[in-house]
């Protein structure tokens, strides 16, 4: 048998599809629409799902599912994971570079915004089993009491990623939340779609469990209603979002009071526990302190 | 210490002669592989099982009072208590009244026990508490304590139809409680786990904690039984592999 | 119990763990600078497996010349490499060496038990899995210290001098290594004599994770060469787990000199069991606390505290989970109880024991069987004993136990905290507000409610009064490695 070479000069290239990636698989819209992307010559990168509200509504099931699973592991568990993500993602970089020039990136950017991402990485694995410390207290009531502060997570948290960058702003979308023991499902920039398709597969490699992280790829407008107004969802946090859409988005989310974050790219500190705070909430504890002799101080 | 058990709605007359050719032929390679200690079936099942048992040293154990959930009034359990063994069971296997249970009626429960002992006559009470129903361990703790006062002379985990079944921890605060009876009165009882051995790994896990906690008295079918259905082949499995260093297939050990 | 009645054997067949994967080398030098270095002595010591004593390798012993090569190439690194690359760096080596360890964890759990004597189901399951978590904790708190010590402009203080124990050498080589690291400075470790093999395998796997030379420098030898490290003057912060007659010792050497210090010495824990505790579990915890690791736990609950209404049946209790313990073989994997390290400490052991017979004290032994060769001592159990004798007040670091009665809350605290050590405690009650009264009252730098020996990377350990000084673990005990403005 001739010599098969699978991206030989004279052969031609499998092409990929690109996905949605809900509840650790990868199905279709269930729309079956889509846009395209082309890159600086006009040349087919990926016809990109146009996720539905429907497809919102099963990312929100799987997260649902997989939050109680992804919050008991231990932190230093979680850690783990999120490392492994940084260590699944490094020996990826010729990809997400070239992916990232199809989307109109120099060389130089694509190289810099890779190193960066996996940089987050390890920094948000370091956080996972912190964060609490640093935020916890123990409180010295005035009464026989041992009394005690710790963060918790929320549950499930949606996301709008920035649209001003293919992997990082997609990165800072989520990882804040699931480092905390949320999950969550997280609608890719609309214009540089495909490194975070290319990210899930990243996700679906790392020991993630399924339904932790959710991505969809679409058109902000058309799902913004349902991302805000959603009854089962948690947190919702908007990168650059533009100003009309705040006051819409305000609204919509007071039915279940929702917890709702902006961020601006360009001030917003994304190396920072607080990103994580942001999407925690603060379970403050008492259990009496016994004394024959009457009642003393607290802690 | 195998009770090889089929509890299902769909039992027929075939299923229960099936079972019973399997617990005394457990494998053509090992004639001299002793026989399981009692075959498990409803009550209706009994008088044909201990016709085909009875001879080669198997004991017939029916399940009685209402199984699985002892929901019932207690005159039908009582009755079929009775005629479980007036057919010719060896053992009686009884559920507690679980909802009596959370509802603080223990006098009920204990005395429904009690009621089910004296109906037994010859036969060996074995009590299934549903460990998986009562929810905490200090529960199962005093469920074990009240059903050996009550007279058991087994006490079970489970009935094998609800998750979880049989697990260490909760087997190991019922062998404390025999253990303690032991101490304080002298006279032995036995344990069942039932449901969720399925390998022969786990089954040794479950021997040493019984050895540690009561000592090697217990390690005999009269005082220990595993309720399990697909823990016997695993065993043949085992025992093969043991004696030929190969690991086995699932098509070399009948399904019955 | 009752009489067996069938004659079918039950005992465990033997269960041990294959050792062929793993390279021991005949000989091992020093480590420093990045390279495995003779020593200027010329001198090798014998590392023996307790268990069977059998030699396992030669060691190299390091003198004074030796302690200042390590120390000047680890002021070398501080000062060229260390302190000059970006903290997220520096995280990302420690995550290398933690992830390296996680990759070898079998190795250096089967070298960490033929080389100490305790049981691998401890070593694979305890001392390794927590040390490659101790290094994984710390590595992400190097780019972060901002946030653990809030407006005090956190630094690195330079050449850190760590000397570490026999009874759990990795586990202790990595609570010393990862935090000094993780802030930022450089290290010249001595592990203990009789167990330098899994810090010198370490060694290695840091060499194989990339990390700058003279980062991590490691002297092996004896008295001698802990001696020299403490002593000298380029080392700024001393770090020292071990006796605490040592302790004290070190402590006077260093008056009046401007190196910092952490000590975390001997301990003689109060472990209480009330009336309603859950029995069983307290059982359970008390044969955890002090048969553990053969008894050789500085935080071991060697004072059992039980109050008088149920101390028969926690006795009785007691006494049949000791007849259960299996002592022997650390390399089997069905051993509870392992090797006495060294013969020494062996002989240190029976002293007390004869003490406690002489004194007239009831002993209990579990009957097992040991083997002919290797040290061993079975678990053993002192009951009503007094608080003023010999074995109630010393630590005797093996698997002893010295039993008391309690009546009241105030007797009980007032006995556990009657002691110069103050390193850990437990409390057995399943009543909550019980637990916190304890807690609030008993002298301990670590209390265990309703368990015992449990640690953890992000949980501060470390004692009061002479059981020494400082935390290791947490947020808390980075402090010790850095320097704190504001």
């Amino acid at each position: 048998m001739a010599n098969k070479k699978t991206t030989s000069p004279e052969g031609i290239a499998v092409m990929k599809t690109y996905k949605l990636f809900i509840g650790g698989a990868f199905p279709r819209t269930e729309s079956g629409r889509f846009y395209p992307i082309r890159n600086g010559s006009d040349e087919l990168i990926a016809n990109v799902c146009l996720s539905s509200r429907k497809d919102f509504r099963n990312a929100v099931v799987a997260a649902r599912k997989a939050q109680a699973g992804w919050e008991a592991k231990s932190a230093y568990n979680r850690s783990q994971i999120i490392y492994r993500i940084a260590e699944m993602l490094q020996q990826r970089e010729e990809l997400f570079v070239k992916e990232m020039k199809d989307l109109g990136y120099t060389d130089i950017n694509a190289k810099e915004e890779f190193s960066a991402s996996v940089d987050y990485l390890v920094h948000f694995a370091g956080w996972c089993d912190k964060y609490v410390q640093v935020f916890s207290s123990v409180n010295p009531v005035a009464s026989s009491h041992f009394n005690f502060s710790v963060p918790e997570p929320m549950g499930v948290v949606a996301a709008f990623a920035s649209n001003k960058t293919a992997l990082l702003g997609f990165l800072e979308s989520f990882v804040p939340a699931i480092c905390g023991g949320n999950t969550a499902i997280v609608l890719a920039s609309e214009d540089l779609p495909t490194c975070a398709i290319s990210m899930a597969e990243v996700l679906a490699t790392s020991d993630v469990p399924g339904g932790t992280v959710n991505v969809l790829t679409g058109n902000r407008k058309e799902l913004m209603s349902h991302f805000s107004s959603h009854m089962d969802v948690n947190g919702f946090v908007i990168w650059d979002a533009e100003t009309a859409a705040s006051i819409e988005i305000g609204e919509s989310a007071s039915e279940n009071v929702k917890r709702v974050k902006f961020y601006e790219s360009e001030d917003s500190a994304v190396l920072s526990p607080h990103r994580i705070m942001d999407l925690q909430e603060i379970k403050t504890t008492w259990h009496p302190i016994e004394s024959i002799s009457g009642s003393g101080s607290g802690y | 210490m195998i009770d090889l058990t089929t509890l299902e709605g769909k039992d027929t007359e075939g299923k229960v002669r099936q079972l019973c050719h399997k617990a005394a032929h457990l494998h053509h390679g090992f004639p001299d592989l002793p026989n399981v200690a009692a075959i498990c079936v409803y009550p209706t099942f009994v008088k044909l099982a201990k016709s085909l048992v009875a001879d080669k040293g198997i004991k017939v154990a029916s399940v009685a009072t209402a199984f699985p959930s002892g929901q019932s009034f207690p005159k039908y359990k009582i009755d079929e208590t009775k005629e479980a063994v007036a057919e010719g069971a060896d053992e009686i296997d009884m559920v507690i009244s679980r909802g009596r249970f959370h509802q603080g009626d223990y006098a009920y429960v204990f005395d429904e026990i009690s009621a089910v002992k004296e109906a037994c006559g010859k036969a060996r009470l074995k009590v299934i508490l549903e460990t998986g129903e009562i929810g905490n361990l200090d529960a199962v703790y005093f469920a074990s304590q009240m059903a050996i006062s009550a007279g058991a002379d087994f006490i079970k985990t489970s009935t094998g139809k609800i998750n979880p079944a049989a697990t260490m921890p909760v087997t190991l605060v019922m062998l404390e409680a025999i253990r303690d009876h032991y101490y304080e009165t002298g006279k032995m009882v036995g344990m069942k786990p039932a449901g969720g051995i399925s390998n022969a790994k786990l089954a040794l896990h479950y021997l040493i904690m019984v050895k540690e906690t009561l000592g090697e008295a217990w390690l005999t079918n009269e005082w220990f039984r595993f309720g399990a259905s697909s823990l016997a082949n695993d065993l043949l499995k085992q025992l093969v592999k043991q004696e030929t260093g190969i690991y086995q297939s699932a098509n070399y050990f009948a399904l019955d | 119990m009752a009489k067996t009645t069938k004659n079918t054997s039950w005992d465990l067949s033997p269960a041990p763990e294959s050792t062929g994967h793993v390279t021991i080398d005949k000989r091992y030098d020093l480590f420093i600078d990045g390279k495995f270095v003779p020593p200027a002595t010329k001198k090798y010591f014998k590392t023996i497996n307790p268990a069977t004593e059998e030699t396992l390798s030669e060691i190299a012993l390091a003198g004074e010349k030796d302690v200042d090569k390590a120390v000047k190439a680890a002021r070398k690194a501080y000062d060229t490499t260390w302190s000059k690359i970006s903290a997220a760096e520096r995280g990302k080596y420690i995550y290398r060496i933690a992830r390296l360890l996680q990759e070898r964890a079998r190795e250096f759990a089967v070298i960490e038990s033929l080389d100490g004597g305790k049981p691998i189901r401890e070593s694979r399951d305890v001392d390794v899995p927590l040390a490659a978590a101790h290094f994984f904790y710390h590595a992400g708190w190097a780019d972060k210290l901002d946030y653990a010590f809030a407006n005090s402009s956190p630094t690195s203080i330079g050449v850190v001098g760590q000397i570490i124990p026999w009874n759990f050498p990795l586990l202790m080589a990595a609570w010393k290594i990862a935090p000094a690291l993780a802030c930022g400075n450089t290290v010249v470790l001595k592990p203990a004599e009789t167990t330098s093999l899994t810090a010198l395998k370490l060694a290695e796997l840091i060499r194989d994770a990339g990390l700058p030379d003279g980062v991590v420098n490691i002297v092996t030898g004896a008295g001698d060469t802990g001696k020299a490290l403490v002593n000298h003057p380029d080392v700024n912060k001393i770090a020292f787990t071990g006796s605490t007659d040592v302790g004290k010792m070190i402590r006077r050497s260093l008056a009046g000199t401007s190196t910092r210090l952490t000590l975390e010495l001997g301990g003689k824990a109060a472990n209480i069991v009330f009336e309603d505790a859950a029995i069983d579990q307290a059982v359970e915890g008390i044969v955890n606390g002090i048969y553990f690791n053969q008894g050789h736990v500085c935080c071991a609950g060697s004072r059992l505290f039980v109050e008088e209404s149920v101390a028969d049946e926690v006795i009785r209790k007691l006494k049949h989970r000791m007849n259960n313990l299996i002592v022997g073989d650390p390399m089997d994997k069905n051993t509870d109880v392992g090797a006495i390290n060294s013969k020494d400490q062996l002989l240190t052991i029976e002293k007390y024991l004869k003490a406690g017979e002489k004194d007239g004290y009831e002993m209990f032994q579990s009957q097992v069987a040991v083997p002919k060769k290797g040290y061993w001592c079975r678990p053993t159990l002192f009951t009503n004993v007094s608080q003023s004798s010999i074995i109630s007040k010393e630590e005797i670091f093996g698997p002893v136990l010295a039993m008391q009665t309690f009546r009241t809350i105030d007797e009980v605290i007032d006995k556990a905290n009657n002691t110069p050590y103050g390193l850990s405690a437990g409390v057995w009650t399943d009543k909550g507000s019980k637990i916190f009264n304890l807690t609030t009252r008993l002298k301990a730098g670590v209390v265990w409610a309703n368990t015992f020996n449990k640690f953890d990377p992000t949980s501060p350990f470390g004692g009061y009064k002479e059981s020494g000084f400082g935390r290791e673990g947490g947020v808390h005990g980075l402090s010790a490695y850095l320097n704190l403005q504001g």
